[in-house]
């Protein structure tokens, strides 16, 4: 640079120097988030490697998870490249997740949850996998790993019952039965309210558990096709027998904790745990909460009782975990060995050596090692002669949260508003349902 | 280029639009400065200038339409379609019907709309002054003030996700501050503070009270500090009371400040979210626009067009709010 005949000159050049430096910085900074969003989240695609995005984040099934991968690579000498989220985080997120780059396997849940992204073409159909491992699979779980189309899309690992569960040292001591039907519940309920006790443990918080609540109540009280067909958007909830289910629910509602919409499932957990509450309907996660060795060998739980004879005890809310393949697996020979793998019983052991709150979905695998819960949990669900996966994964996802969950809460407090509830969870059922 | 700038370098710029106009269209102007205009049109915008300047507006303006303009009228747009947010394919055009189910159907949309409402009169009305009677306070240089500023302003540095997270401690029903305090943690006893439909939405608005007023403290203080103190002196020599010189002197004065506090108390009670979120994920009584926006939008299966048509209605409260404020500032600047 030639020496300037003028001082104003000197701040020309460095100042624009210095701008283009600025400009180059601000179309670099916007660069980098774009071009970042190209590189999707699997990080390889060899053929040693298998990339898998999980949900299992809370400490022991994340555990439970990794010793199930590492026996796989062990035998087959493919890697297992695991992409944990947040448990809820990911299923929000499922949908972009599902439609940008996803592992080739991910896990997910049966049910209507599957086939709803089965349907979307965001999986693989897997009937080449379960020609290797159907045998190991009673036929109700075969039939929840179908999609609408009747191909394959899902290998189930585990499952785990929903029942009322108590403590029995607490049924002992006041000399309590377990209740087979409707009366006797009842009877039961009165009785310890008059013992002091919380007769049903609940909360409601979260919005999902009263979910589980109405689908004990009318599965006793209609039957299971019934309850299927509402799910399905088919039935109606103005019906008649809707109604009963929820008359059957005002009836032990005065039984319930109070307060449960401000209380969260594992504070109304803990009231079992103290021995204030008798009973809860919950699912066997409740486990989880009873920490000292002791509670948990003291916890017990029985079926909902029956209400309607023809029906009985005939439908157990069993939901079920496992896997599906995404749409375009980077590793598609390696998935499918991977899913082959985790459709035996081996790996279902393996898994359930760490993680003793499920139990596992194949019927061949080991029970020896199971704990009395699980082992009941396991009879329980293999004497069904229905399964059903929860309202959530029965139904669809946006109308049990956007309509659903507000409405049992809203039941809970209020159950003489009842039919005005029921013809707006109609209306906005038949919009939600209408709308593909 | 570098020798055509320093041959120049002491012109001056005394026609700007004859350097900005392209030179063979102007031939009259350049040619009374035929040597000069030339030269200093390009030591003006030399190529580099206007690459340089192309960025640095270009850049902020694309960034600016792609991320509030077209992500706007997209939603704007898909208000009026049914989406589950798979593949465009699946977007279907529904006229009007969403909003038609959200007037009429959702039983969570008019008391979302009524407890916006409420969240912003209670702002106003509490918090609000008692921010400003705070700074009052806070103003007159009393012992220890910075400490009380500190401990005042502290909830407006935390997170509102740990706003939420603490009161809903304080309420739990079973185990809470409260309610372990005066005992409503039995059976046939309890208060439910973050359920009861009557109750959760005033609890929120103490913990969002608290964080407020501390923010309005703040704001008024700053205003406190720019008061003229000769105003102070002048009012006192006429003999005017505390009170009197307050209502009088002070608070006109804090006029600009008002219509910041304003503003900022109207945009915190339409985006009210997280607070409400972690502290009972907008249960009945609580329900606020912003959070049926998320809950229809985020999750799984989607409902985008109908989250988007609540949005659409938040967007048209907010500029029914923001386009007086606007026009009144506009013309009060033009009069200026």
């Amino acid at each position: 640079m030639r020496p300037s005949p003028s001082p104003l000159h000197l701040p020309g050049p460095s100042r624009r120097s210095v701008l283009r430096g600025v400009g180059g910085a601000v179309a670099l900074g916007a660069g980098i988030p774009l071009l970042s969003a190209c590189g999707g989240s699997s990080t390889s695609s060899d053929s040693k490697t298998v990339t898998l995005g999980s949900n299992g984040s809370d400490a022991v099934p994340k555990k439970a998870y990794a010793s199930v991968y590492k026996a796989f690579t062990a035998s087959s000498k493919i890697s297992v490249d695991v992409n944990t989220k947040d448990h809820n985080t990911f299923q929000e997120s499922i949908n972009s997740y599902l439609q940008g780059t996803p592992d080739d396997v991910f896990n997910w849940f049966a049910g209507y949850r599957m086939q709803f992204f089965a349907a979307k073409g965001l999986a693989t159909p897997i009937d080449d996998v379960w020609k290797t491992i159907s045998a190991n699979f009673p036929s109700a779980m075969q039939d929840l790993s179908k999609g609408a189309d009747g191909k394959f899309y899902f290998v189930p690992l585990t499952t785990y019952p929903w029942a009322i569960f108590y403590r029995k040292s607490v049924f002992k001591k006041y000399g309590y039965e377990v209740p087979t039907t409707w009366s006797a519940f009842i009877a039961l309920c009165t009785q310890m309210k008059k013992d002091n006790l919380v007769p049903i443990a609940f909360g409601d918080k979260d919005a999902w558990p009263a979910l589980g609540t109405f689908d004990q109540i009318n599965c006793r009280t209609n039957g299971y096709d019934f309850h299927i067909s509402l799910m399905k958007g088919e039935a109606s909830w103005t019906d008649a027998k809707t109604r009963a289910t929820f008359d059957n629910w005002t009836e032990i509602l005065p039984f319930h904790q109070d307060g449960s919409v401000g209380r969260t499932w594992q504070d109304a957990a803990q009231s079992v745990v103290s021995k204030k509450a008798g009973m809860y309907l919950l699912g066997m996660f409740v486990a989880q909460q009873f920490t000292n060795a002791a509670d948990l060998a003291d916890l017990d739980f029985f079926p909902f009782p029956e209400i309607d004879p023809s029906f009985g005890q005939d439908t157990v809310e069993a939901p079920t975990d496992g896997y599906m393949m995404s749409k375009s697996p980077k590793n598609h020979a390696g998935a499918v060995k991977l899913l082959e793998f985790l459709g035996t019983p081996a790996a279902e052991e393996t898994y359930l050596k760490a993680d003793p709150s499920v139990v596992a979905a194949s019927d061949k695998a080991d029970t020896g090692a199971y704990s009395a819960l699980q082992k009941k949990g396991y009879d329980l669900i293999a004497g069904a002669k229905h399964l059903t996966q929860y309202m959530d994964r029965d139904s669809r996802p946006d109308f049990t949260s956007t309509v659903m969950q507000p409405a049992m809460q809203s039941f809970i407090r209020n159950p003489k508003g009842i039919d005005s509830l029921l013809s707006s969870i109609e209306r906005q059922k038949k919009t939600i349902f209408a709308s593909s | 280029m570098s020798s055509q700038i320093t041959g120049t370098g002491t012109g001056t710029p005394s026609n700007p639009e004859a350097a900005a106009a392209p030179p063979p269209g102007t031939p009259g102007t350049t040619a009374v400065k035929k040597r000069r205009v030339p030269q200093g049109h390009r030591r003006l915008l030399t190529r580099r200038d206007r690459i340089t300047l192309g960025l640095m507006a270009g850049v902020p303006t694309i960034l600016h339409v792609a991320l509030v303009w077209v992500t706007a009228l997209a939603s704007i747009a898909l208000a009026f379609t049914t989406w589950d947010g798979i593949g465009f394919s699946s977007i279907k055009w529904v006229g009007f019907d969403n909003f038609q189910q959200l007037f009429n159907d959702n039983p969570q949309f008019w008391p979302a709309v009524q407890h916006n409402v409420i969240w912003f009169v209670v702002l106003f009305l509490i918090p609000t002054p008692f921010g400003l009677f705070l700074a009052v306070q806070l103003d007159k240089k009393i012992r220890f003030t910075r400490i009380y500023q500190a401990a005042y302003f502290l909830p407006v540095v935390l997170s509102m996700a740990v706003i939420g997270f603490v009161w809903q401690l304080v309420y739990n029903p079973d185990t809470g501050l409260i309610n372990s305090v005066i005992g409503a943690n039995k059976p046939g006893h309890y208060i439910d503070w973050i359920g009861d439909p009557n109750l959760n939405l005033w609890a929120i608005l103490v913990a969002a009270s608290w964080r407020h007023a501390g923010y309005m403290m703040i704001l008024y203080l700053a205003g406190l500090k720019g008061v003229d103190p000769s105003l102070r002196e002048a009012s006192a020599l006429d003999g005017a009371n505390e009170w009197q010189t307050f209502k009088n002197v002070i608070f006109p004065v804090l006029r600009p400040i008002n219509t910041i506090v304003l503003v900022v108390t109207i945009i915190e009670s339409l985006r009210a979210f997280d607070l409400v979120y972690v502290f009972n994920g907008g249960t009945q009584g609580t329900e606020l626009l912003s959070i049926l926006v998320t809950n229809n939008i985020i999750g799984e299966s989607s409902r985008i067009g109908y989250g988007s048509a609540i949005a659409v209605v938040l967007l048209l409260i907010s500029l029914g709010v923001i386009i007086p404020y606007l026009i009144s500032t506009f013309r009060k600047e033009r009069r200026a």
